[in-house]
């Protein structure tokens, strides 16, 4: 235990620190040192992430545990709460907190006119530690409380402006939602207890390798346990990272403010189902048919939600179905194999896209709330530098690149990785991955389109004015603030630009570090997560051996491995490695043919270059096809119908029955059985028995005469007749 | 033809039970209802006569006696009653007679 021991739990411990004297202490210490604290807290915390990072994968730092204390302790279930340190969860503690970091400034100068601004802070603070609780586990049962904490904050976060019905119901409905997916991952964990008889990840994978053909025993029916696992498990990813069928919580989920869609439902948290995926990459290796069913989820899902961007008019839901569709990417990466590319993309994306919510949160702001691209346009001229940050998010995001070069934004590495290593598992016959190749494919021409289009739509052309202008009580708020700004700018309409006015500094800064990464974190660590440095980078925190594109050096001819790490004299081992990976990497564009190298960067072109005759030159086209294709429009508007879909079959569902046993089963049965029927049988036995009573005197003369009749008869035939 | 206590014992039961039927048939007149109860007292009182003449006892007669004398005092309290029940309601037809009625 040296001295380094101390920074990992500060790391994730003093958010939680944080999040609690901010929000259970607001009122003694008021909002600005709430504010305050949260953000320099989790500044410190990125600062020591970056340290655990750079120490990690540059200075020799060890892959190691440092248990906290045991958090069960039942007979053979044991959990503790620990703090794992290796490739997955350092990478995930600098995206992570430098994400939250940013997001938390931002926030200082989006929610500057929020009545309840210590909350807020105290949320997100909590978020953080839950997430780094997630990415730091050793067990499925602390990455299980950090999954319901991030969804617990999610949920706090979306509703945050708790007086919005639609904010309400959005968070409600991802709540819910996520309830189906977790009940999955709930039992996914389960199984792995009941199967492999331990929850941590070493122990489980190492008991899941042992014993390959255990079976599941449903007395039913028999599965094979590690398909088993891992279906479920990839249930809970599904929910959390908003994939195909469990998707419909995440472009509602936009409710909340935008800082929160970009640190929870893009950068981090919906990015913990790839994350798990990836962590249980050893048992997705053995589980082919679980491995196919993420690849053809994942693709669908990318493919799906590109598409219905394309209709999207509000900005936030044209940002959340993209996210939505490179969650996709991520999944059907990690499908076929390619867990480094999934992953990379993890990494990447974290950066671009929190940069375009918060270049989209700065547009908003900047307009006085006003989400619907429809009712922008010319806003480039006010808000320059916000214009530029979001050109360098949507140029990672498209994944503008050279191919064959070193030459290229964040998403260019990321995304033709991923697509060119689902062309390579293809190539070798792993099931889906064509199919996927494909998906991939043309949601790569979808994006490019569709990012195009909001670009264009929010930047260019000439301001567009809501007609039914609204004026909620935010707006109004936030007027009050820059009230001369704002009456300045409103006074000057009419040329065609917008009456916006760039953000404060605190909301641009964040922008520029996002932006920064957003260039250069492709670049830089291409080589780490896909190339040269691979081997080393990983060491073994993911199953690498049937990575399509970059397969470990073991893989190929393990004796020749072995005997490249003997052979070259000393002093060169490492470069030996370093060059097989290179091999491995420069082969990597041999593996595949020139053209599905040059197809990811022919499609986004073509989306461009589609998008600009639509939505540059013209400022009419846009609407005209789409009411030329209504049928098709109101499909994609409506997102393929998933809403009415599920309140169909769901909602709907739920409600008949329980209409059916309110009505029919209690109502009916259990009251009229019960409480009812004894109640209107005496009822109508009384009723009966009320006729005999006539108030004639004869009539009650005659039951005594019978009576008397009858017990006498009854009394001589009782004792025994006549003597 | 001997008559003997069976003749007489017939002679009571039809009685009985005409007073019987007097009671629960008739719908008309409370008095009817009076009168049959006399009879059905009076059926009474030919057994115990019929019954204390044939085992030679006469405390059967005795009873005859007591019988008459409270059939007598009840015909006098129903009238009484049935006068001021006429008083009261200026009818008195059994069939409206169920005030009794729950």
């Amino acid at each position: 235990m040296g001295p380094g021991s101390f920074i990992e739990p500060i790391i994730v411990l003093a958010p939680l620190l944080a999040a609690v004297i901010a929000g259970l202490g607001q009122r003694f210490i008021g909002d600005k040192p709430a504010m305050a604290l949260t953000t320099g807290v989790l500044g410190l915390s990125l600062a020591l992430s970056l340290y655990t990072f750079v120490d990690y994968v540059w200075l020799g730092g060890e892959a190691r545990l440092i248990e906290l204390f045991k958090f069960i302790d039942v007979g053979g279930f044991t959990s503790t709460w620990s703090i794992r340190i290796d490739t997955m969860s350092v990478i995930m503690l600098v995206v992570v907190t430098s994400v939250s970091f940013l997001v938390h400034l931002y926030s200082w100068g989006y929610m500057a006119e929020d009545p309840h601004r210590a909350r807020f802070f105290a949320y997100l603070s909590f978020f953080t530690f839950a997430m780094l609780a997630l990415v730091t586990a050793n067990d499925f049962l602390q990455m299980f409380f950090g999954w319901e904490g991030v969804g617990v904050a999610s949920y706090l976060l979306i509703g945050f402006w708790y007086d919005k019905r639609s904010a309400n119901d959005a968070a409600i409905k991802a709540f819910v939602v996520n309830r189906v997916g977790d009940f999955g991952f709930a039992l996914g964990i389960m199984a792995c207890f009941f199967l492999y008889g331990s929850i941590r990840f070493d122990e489980v994978f190492a008991a899941a390798a042992a014993n390959p053909g255990l079976v599941l025993d449903l007395n039913i029916f028999q599965l094979p346990a590690i398909e088993a696992v891992c279906a479920l498990l990839f249930i809970g990813a599904m929910g959390k990272s908003a994939q195909f069928f469990l998707h419909v919580w995440l472009p509602d989920a936009m409710e909340g403010p935008t800082p929160v869609s970009a640190l929870i439902h893009a950068a981090t948290m919906v990015t913990a189902g790839v994350f798990m995926v990836c962590r249980c990459s050893a048992l997705y290796e053995m589980a082919p048919y679980s491995a196919a069913f993420v690849t053809i989820v994942g693709a669908v899902t990318a493919l799906f939600a590109a598409t219905v961007g394309l209709a999207q008019n509000d900005i936030k839901r044209v940002v959340a179905y993209s996210t939505c569709s490179q969650l996709g990417y991520m999944f059907f990466a990690a499908g076929v194999g390619a867990y480094g590319a999934a992953m990379f993309h993890l990494f990447t994306h974290a950066f671009f896209k929190a940069l375009l919510f918060l270049g989209a949160g700065s547009v908003i702001h900047g307009l006085h709330h006003e989400q619907d691209l429809r009712f922008m346009g010319g806003v480039r001229k006010p808000m320059v530098l916000t214009w530029a940050m979001m050109l360098i998010g949507t140029l990672a995001l498209t994944g503008v690149g050279i191919p064959g070069t070193q030459f290229g934004f964040a998403g260019f590495f990321s995304k033709d990785a991923i697509i060119e290593s689902a062309f390579a598992a293809g190539e070798t016959g792993r099931t889906f991955a064509e199919f996927a190749f494909w998906c991939g494919i043309t949601a790569a021409f979808l994006t490019s389109f569709y990012s195009w289009r909001l670009m264009f739509m929010a930047f260019e052309g000439k301001f567009r004015p809501n007609p039914h202008a609204h004026h909620d009580d935010h707006a109004h708020a936030d007027d009050h603030g820059r009230k001369d700004a704002r009456h300045d700018a409103r006074h000057k309409p009419a040329d065609g630009v917008a009456p916006a006015h760039e953000s404060p500094s605190v909301m641009t800064v964040p922008l520029i570090a996002l932006a920064v990464g957003a260039v250069l974190a492709g670049f830089i660590f291409a080589p780490y997560f896909q190339g040269v440095h691979a081997e080393s980078f990983w060491r073994g925190a993911i199953e690498r051996v049937h990575d399509p594109l970059n397969p470990p050096a073991a893989a190929h001819a393990p004796a020749a491995a072995e005997a490249a790490h003997a052979a070259p004299a000393g002093g060169h081992g490492a470069d030996a490695e370093g060059g097989h990976g290179e091999d491995g990497h420069g082969e990597g564009g041999h593996h595949v043919p020139k053209w599905v190298l040059w197809a990811p960067f022919f499609v986004t072109l073509a989306g461009f270059v589609l998008a600009i005759p639509i939505y540059f030159m013209s400022s009419t086209a846009g609407a005209a096809i789409a009411r030329a294709f209504a049928p098709l429009n109101a499909f994609l508007q409506r997102k393929w119908y998933f809403d009415e879909l599920y309140d169909f079959v769901f909602v709907k569902g739920a409600r008949a029955l329980g209409d059916f046993f309110w009505k029919t089963v209690d109502k009916r049965v259990i009251d009229g059985l019960g409480p009812d029927g004894f109640a209107s049988v005496s009822k109508f036995t009384a009723r009966q028995m009320r006729k005999t009573q006539t108030g004639f005197v004869y009539h009650y003369s005659f039951f005594m005469l019978i009576a008397v009749a009858a017990i006498g008869a009854y009394a001589i035939w009782a004792g025994g007749g006549m003597r | 033809m001997q008559i003997g206590l069976e003749h007489y014992l017939a002679v009571a039961a039809a009685l009985f039970t005409i007073g019987v039927f007097g009671i629960f048939v008739n719908r008309k007149n409370i008095i009817i209802i009076l009168m049959s109860i006399e009879l059905v007292l009076l059926s009474v009182n030919i057994n115990l006569v019929a019954f204390s003449s044939f085992l030679g006892n006469i405390e059967g007669q005795i009873f005859a006696m007591f019988v008459l004398t409270v059939a007598a005092a009840e015909a006098a309290v129903g009238l009484a009653i049935l006068v001021t029940y006429f008083r009261n309601r200026g009818d008195i037809a059994v069939e409206d007679l169920n005030l009794m009625k729950g």
